[in-house]
């Protein structure tokens, strides 16, 4: 409706019949509509697209709290992280990071609930066992296992039992990363087995016995059944665990400090150390228009491999 | 034979929190003492009550609690009305505002960290815990809760809404009266999510909270450090068993509701 139209105008345009009131009952539900939608559409603007579009402009700016200076830089951030020497070992960090999370996370969750969905007895009690750190505070969690894994710790004295003698954990590059990825897997596992097993009770036993008749032993029955019945899930899982290990910071910041060296130090505790730590806003907000980059084609590229394989129920 | 690998495959999961609460109680040097033994020679509630001293921890404990509290009731409310809104409500635009939401799922709060404390800054909120409400319960946490909730709200029959139009509800009363009672489950499921992850914030409080009387609980377990700088670790361990006892306490209880919670949350894809 453009322009200060007449009343009579107006009613006549809302195809009504004629002195039907304004206020007809689709306009009332998309005026409850928008009242219903603002609370979080407001949100999202403020919190969400508003800061995402800052973060893009201060990546164009040199910025330092201390001396309170902030000027337009235009690429410079941009050439400062294509040379930062740095950089490459906190991808690689990253990167190690979340592949062997994924892995790691999504194959025990989906043993575990192939072994939890038969019919025996004590299975609530162990998914109840294996969901349980979750619920745990995550913080309260890495401070118990940073000390279990310390050189005189509790997982180098039940290897002592065995005859064997561990390593200091977190002091080795590579047994410092290999910790914080079991760590992060042991607390977080239960929350991938959970929607598995939802799945998994979907799949039709008919399924299952009419292959087995047809001679199919069990790892075909698997790959062939399973994982295509609840591809969805795999994917939704994957998704979730992707995002979700590029964000890890906590475990990181309690278990090594990204030490030792930088052979922790991912993207999201480079980033908080540049901007929180040494107060370098502008090139802190380049290295999160870096890591909205890597998600959002991270996620692309999953979203797009599903029509490649998600089997869809017809 | 099952059996016995599910036992071993415990033994990670469930030992790290026995050995918090165990070795709580115990006096420092037993706590180091190798191999580790599993029960406290003679229990003591020592470092329970050196948690009080070295920080106002009954302070930090009540900072978490209620921001959690808050932070869930505000995203039931804000999620349920625009999930519901999205599902079952017509109005132009719909589609692409529903779309303009969803953006918040992509982008990781980790993201918008810098220019949100300038914000906040701005706004005079540094060393408050606005932030820690604020953007929980209208930003991009709340985006996933909103999913949930339009998920669940598309699947109630039209047929009892129809009824109670006819009956002369207005919309609101139809959502409050007939559609969040029957959401009690989605409900449910936001509520476990949305205060576990208040309850586990870390990155955002110590970016925006400087003063240990404002400090919520995650934060204040890695300040259990000795003048040098060392942490005490009987002391930490007291502090971060009583962080994660009462929800876990909570959850055994309440076990089932919250399994199923998880698994119906219209995630299964």
């Amino acid at each position: 409706m453009s322009g200060p139209a007449p009343k009579e105008r107006r009613r006549a345009d809302c195809s009504g019949p004629p002195g039907r009131p304004f206020w007809t009952g689709r306009r009332r539900e998309a005026l409850a509509g928008y009242l219903f939608v603002a609370p979080q559409l407001i949100g999202s603007a403020v919190f969400v697209l508003l800061p995402l579009i800052l973060v893009f402009w201060y990546s164009l700016h040199e910025w330092n709290v201390l001396a309170g200076s902030f000027e337009f830089t235009g690429t410079d951030n941009y050439d400062q992280l294509l040379n930062d020497p740095s950089l490459p070992g906190v991808l690689t960090a990253t990167a190690v990071f979340s592949v062997g999370l994924v892995l790691l996370n999504l194959s025990l969750a989906l043993w575990l609930a192939l072994m939890l969905n038969r019919r025996l007895a004590g299975t609530t009690f162990f998914r109840t066992v294996f969901f349980s750190p979750v619920v745990v505070s995550l913080v309260a969690w890495t401070i118990v296992w940073r000390f279990l894994l310390q050189e005189n710790g509790g997982v180098n004295g039940l290897l002592d039992v065995f005859g064997m003698t561990g390593p200091n954990w977190l002091r080795g590059e590579f047994t410092a990363m290999l910790s914080v990825i079991v760590v992060q897997v042991f607390k977080n596992v239960g929350l991938n087995m959970v929607l598995f097993l939802a799945a998994l009770q979907g799949v039709p036993r008919e399924l299952y016995e009419a292959a087995t008749m047809d001679g199919a032993g069990r790892w075909t029955r698997f790959v062939r059944i399973t994982v295509p019945m609840i591809s969805p899930t795999i994917l939704l899982t994957s998704i979730i665990t992707v995002v979700g290990s590029l964000q890890v910071f906590a475990q990181i910041d309690v278990l090594t400090s990204g030490g030792p060296g930088t052979s922790t130090t991912v993207l999201v505790y480079y980033l908080y150390q540049q901007a929180f730590q040494f107060h370098h806003f502008g090139y802190g907000a380049t290295l999160s228009v870096l890591l909205f980059a890597i998600v959002f084609v991270l996620t692309f590229v999953q979203w797009q491999l599903r029509k490649k394989w998600v089997f869809h129920e017809q | 034979m099952v059996y016995g690998t599910l036992a071993l495959l415990s033994v990670p999961f469930l030992f790290p929190t026995w050995w918090m609460v165990t070795a709580s109680l115990k006096p420092a040097n037993e706590i180091f003492a190798f191999p580790p033994s599993l029960l406290p020679d003679s229990p003591r509630l020592d470092a329970y009550q050196r948690v009080f001293e070295v920080q106002p921890f009954a302070a930090q404990y009540l900072n978490s609690m209620y921001i959690a509290l808050v932070v869930t009731l505000g995203t039931l409310a804000v999620s349920s009305l625009a999930g519901y809104a999205f599902a079952r409500i017509r109005f132009p635009g719909q589609n692409a505002l529903f779309l303009v939401v969803l953006i918040g799922l992509l982008i990781p709060s980790e993201v918008t960290i810098v220019p949100l404390f300038q914000m906040f800054n701005e706004w005079g909120m540094i060393d408050t815990h606005w932030p820690l409400i604020l953007v929980p319960i209208l930003g991009a946490p709340s985006v996933l809760a909103t999913l949930i909730m339009r998920q669940f709200f598309i699947a109630i029959p039209r047929e009892l809404e129809e009824a109670a139009r006819l009956d002369g509800l207005g919309q609101f009363a139809v959502y409050r009266r007939i559609a969040m009672p029957l959401a009690r489950p989605a409900l449910g499921a936001v509520a476990i999510f949305t205060f576990l992850h208040s309850w586990n914030l870390y990155l955002e409080p110590i970016v925006f909270l400087s003063t240990p009387d404002k400090f919520t609980l995650p934060q204040a377990l890695t300040h259990f450090v000795d003048a040098y700088g060392g942490p005490m670790w009987d002391v930490q361990l007291a502090a971060a068993s009583m962080t994660a006892l009462p929800v876990l306490v909570f959850f055994i209880v309440m076990q089932r509701q919250f399994v199923e919670g998880l698994a119906h949350t219209g995630l299964k894809g």
